[in-house]
């Protein structure tokens, strides 16, 4: 035998072999397994086993061991088998087993072996422990969506101000001391959504775009799919800590749903609804009653008449819709459901400044500051401690339409919601703090746009390099946000993808920037809206002519972390080795004694 | 104010007249009343939205509203969306849920061709408010002009 004469030459050989079947048993639809290879699993955290084949074959033809033993014995449950999987228009796509809820509490490696007729396949899953005893009582999870580097430098530089080169000031989120960098792609792309990138900070798994708490599988419901456990779940199933999901968007949208949900599809929003009156955290605030209100309730996007407001009254919630509301309820009995916009609430720009956006239509909406203030003192009244989740939504939702300012507002925003858990920490030191992005946008800052510069064209206001000067943001109320943000010398922010649009060089002033629309070809074209802007510039786009916005970017994301349990947090981990840290703060997969 | 009760109530009226206007209408004629994106809620609240006085007084009859127009979601739709302003979606938007509250679906009496979503048409046909589901694409609506026709101002 050559391998034991060469073993370097061998091992090459063999990585190449093995890489030359891999693309093989690609291209000749191989059988899939969920959860899928390298997958790591919480000991005795239940998730679904699924087998999908390209054929259809007769049960007892199916052949399956995990490491070397019938798969009955060490999954503990016989897989109910599928004669055939149809997808859509009835297209016969093979037999699958399913077997659901399965826990293996006894951590090591699996090697789980198929074998069908011709077909074979094998993965081989890592399931790990915790520690025995728990490093903190509460977790605070801060994500913002989207935050990238340049909206943290950004909110820096127009909060707190730079001189001769140095910041004026920091920002809570530049405190934390614990940080790594986090790979974001999906199972099936490398590029990510924040369904996916937050479901695998809230399971320990990798998934498909657009899907939450479950791994995609090839049959067309979005319902059906192999779930794995929410870290939600997880908190209920071991402990009887308290959970708190704040956000500024819909409640429904992907990173407050996946804190408890499982849908293939994150646009399954009037399911979410009822996926959390199912775990029913003790407060829910954010936007998106649509969603809870019946069908013939006008306003309501749901298609049928559940009335979600009673079923959530019914179980023991009240009720806040405005930020009076949410303030007189601050310390009420029982649990919180706080819904204060119909769909997204306003940003942090319009909201507090401009009175732009719909703010006429919800005057009243609280930000994410009092939010996270009021979730934190309910939640710190369960001596068994909590987990909260607080999004700064809005950064990412103002970054795909390429508006610059009202994204680094809502960073500012979100910095101020760290700031109020920093405080917390510091009266609960027993307290896990994390800060992250889930994704990235393709933006950065370049320089400056100076109104004073000669000329009429913006394009030649531009500053670069030592022309780009300091800009001149002030804030002399204090407020930690900048006075205008239409000064004469700002920075300048520019995405490196988009459709077709036209940069104006200016802030938004008008409501939310709409780069492109749609025309009859289902294309997106530049909005003419801002043609004649002084000084505007054709953009020409270089994404798909399907794209009405900027896309996330594939970058890493930046998480910072202080508090026991944040030094897991270092180097180069996937987003789903973050849950596993999580857990290990909590305990939650240690050995169960009773 | 009126109460969602007797919304319902009125609502189940006007989709029993909705049924039969077709038979009735006619072309909208010059001078007939318009109806404005600010004039077509009273109330707006998290609790659910009232569709104002003008609205309510409006229904049934041929009226003329401006705004622009979005293509439909799904090409074989027979209808389309009219908005406020020039709009495009979310980027993961599968269904009518990403609309906000102030569109109007329009459906036309007699197919025309698509205009550019950037300029300004005005609609004209029957007023109808109430939730209703499309059919074909299960696109739920509140507001609708039926028997259209449209022409860029």
């Amino acid at each position: 035998m050559t391998a034991t004469k060469n073993g370097g030459f061998s091992m090459r050989m063999l990585l190449a072999a093995f890489a030359a079947t891999t693309i093989l048993a690609g291209a000749a639809q191989a059988a899939s397994i969920y959860p899928l290879d390298r997958a790591t699993i919480l000991a005795g955290s239940p998730f679904d086993f699924k087998v999908e084949l390209s054929k259809q074959v007769k049960p007892e033809d199916v052949k399956i061991t995990v490491n070397g033993q019938d798969y009955k014995t060490v999954l503990g449950g016989e897989a109910q088998f599928v004669e055939l999987e149809k997808g859509k228009e009835d297209k016969a796509l093979g037999s699958a087993l399913l077997l659901r809820g399965l826990k293996i509490s006894a951590p090591g490696a699996y090697k789980v072996e198929i074998a069908a007729g011709d077909e074979t396949k094998s993965v081989t899953w890592n399931v790990y422990d915790t520690a025995a005893q728990p490093k903190a009582k509460n977790i605070i999870f801060l994500l913002g969506d989207g935050l990238s580097v340049a909206h943290r430098t950004a909110a820096r530089i127009m909060s707190k101000g730079m001189t001769e080169g140095k910041a004026n000031g920091r920002l809570n989120m530049d405190d934390l001391d614990h940080m790594a960098f986090i790979g974001t792609s999906a199972t099936n792309a490398v590029a990510t959504d924040s369904a996916n990138t937050m479901s695998a900070f809230m399971t320990g798994h990798k998934t498909a775009v657009n899907a939450i708490g479950v791994y995609a599988d090839r049959t067309p419901s979005s319902l059906d799919d192999p779930r794995v456990e929410t870290f939600g779940e997880a908190v209920r199933r071991l402990t009887k800590k308290s959970i708190g999901i704040v956000a500024t968007s819909e409640v429904e949208d992907a990173t407050p749903a996946a804190v408890v949900a499982h849908t293939r599809n994150r646009s399954d929003k009037a399911d979410v609804v009822g996926m959390l009156l199912d775990v029913k955290p003790e407060v829910l605030l954010g936007g998106g009653s649509a969603y809870f209100l019946g069908k013939e309730v006008a306003g309501s996007k749901r298609k049928d008449n559940q009335d979600y407001i009673k079923l959530f009254q019914d179980a023991g919630y009240k009720l806040a819709t405005d930020k009076n509301e949410l303030g007189a309820n601050a310390s009420a009995e029982g649990n919180l459901l706080g819904l204060f916009h119909t769909g997204n609430m306003d940003v942090t720009l319009d909201r507090e400044f401009l009175k732009k956006g719909t703010v006429d239509k919800f005057p009243n909406q609280p930000g994410l500051v009092d939010m996270t203030k009021v979730a934190l003192d309910r939640l710190s009244k369960n001596p068994e401690g909590f987990f909260l989740m607080v999004e700064g939504s809005s950064i990412d939702k103002m970054s795909h339409p390429l508006d610059w300012d009202r994204a680094v507002v809502d960073t500012i925003e979100f910095d101020k919601a760290i700031g109020v858990a920093r405080e917390f920490q510091k009266t609960h030191p027993d307290t896990l703090i994390v800060v992250t992005g889930d994704h990235t946008h393709g933006v950065s800052i370049i320089g400056t746009v100076d109104d004073e510069k000669p000329g009429t064209e913006m394009r030649e206001k531009v500053g670069t390099y030592a022309e780009a000067g300091f800009p001149n943001y002030k804030d002399e109320n204090g407020d930690g946000y900048p006075d205008k943000i239409d000064v004469s010398r700002r920075l300048f922010l520019s995405a490196n993808n988009g459709p077709d649009h036209y940069e104006t060089f200016r802030p938004k002033l008008e409501g939310p920037f709409v780069p492109a629309i749609q025309n009859e070809k289902k294309e997106y074209i530049a909005n003419e809206q801002y043609k004649d802007v002084p000084g505007a510039v054709f953009v020409q786009g270089n994404l798909p002519k399907s794209s009405e916005s900027g896309v996330h970017a594939v970058d890493d994301v930046v998480l910072q972390s202080a508090g026991p349990g944040a030094e897991g947090f270092h180097g180069y981990m996937e987003q789903s080795d973050v849950y596993r840290v999580l857990a290990d703060t909590f305990a939650l997969g240690a050995k169960q004694t009773n | 104010m009126e109460k969602f009760s007797s919304l319902r109530l009125g609502r189940r009226h006007l989709i029993g007249a909705a049924i039969a206007l077709p038979f009735t209408a006619s072309l909208a004629r010059a001078g007939d009343p318009s109806l404005t994106f600010d004039e077509l809620y009273g109330k707006f609240g998290v609790l659910g939205l009232e569709f104002s006085g003008r609205v309510k007084m409006l229904a049934g009859k041929e009226i003329s509203m401006k705004g622009f127009m979005a293509p439909p979601l799904k090409a074989e739709a027979q209808f389309f969306v009219l908005t406020e302003v020039p709009m495009s979606l979310c980027p993961f938007c599968s269904s009518d849920a990403d609309w906000p509250d102030n569109i109007v679906v329009v459906y036309l009496g007699e197919k025309q061709t698509f205009v550019q979503p950037s300029q300004t048409i005005e609609v004209r046909g029957i007023l109808e408010y109430g939730s209703w589901q499309d059919p074909e694409t299960g696109f739920v609506s509140l507001l609708r002009i039926r028997q259209a026709e449209y022409s860029s101002v």
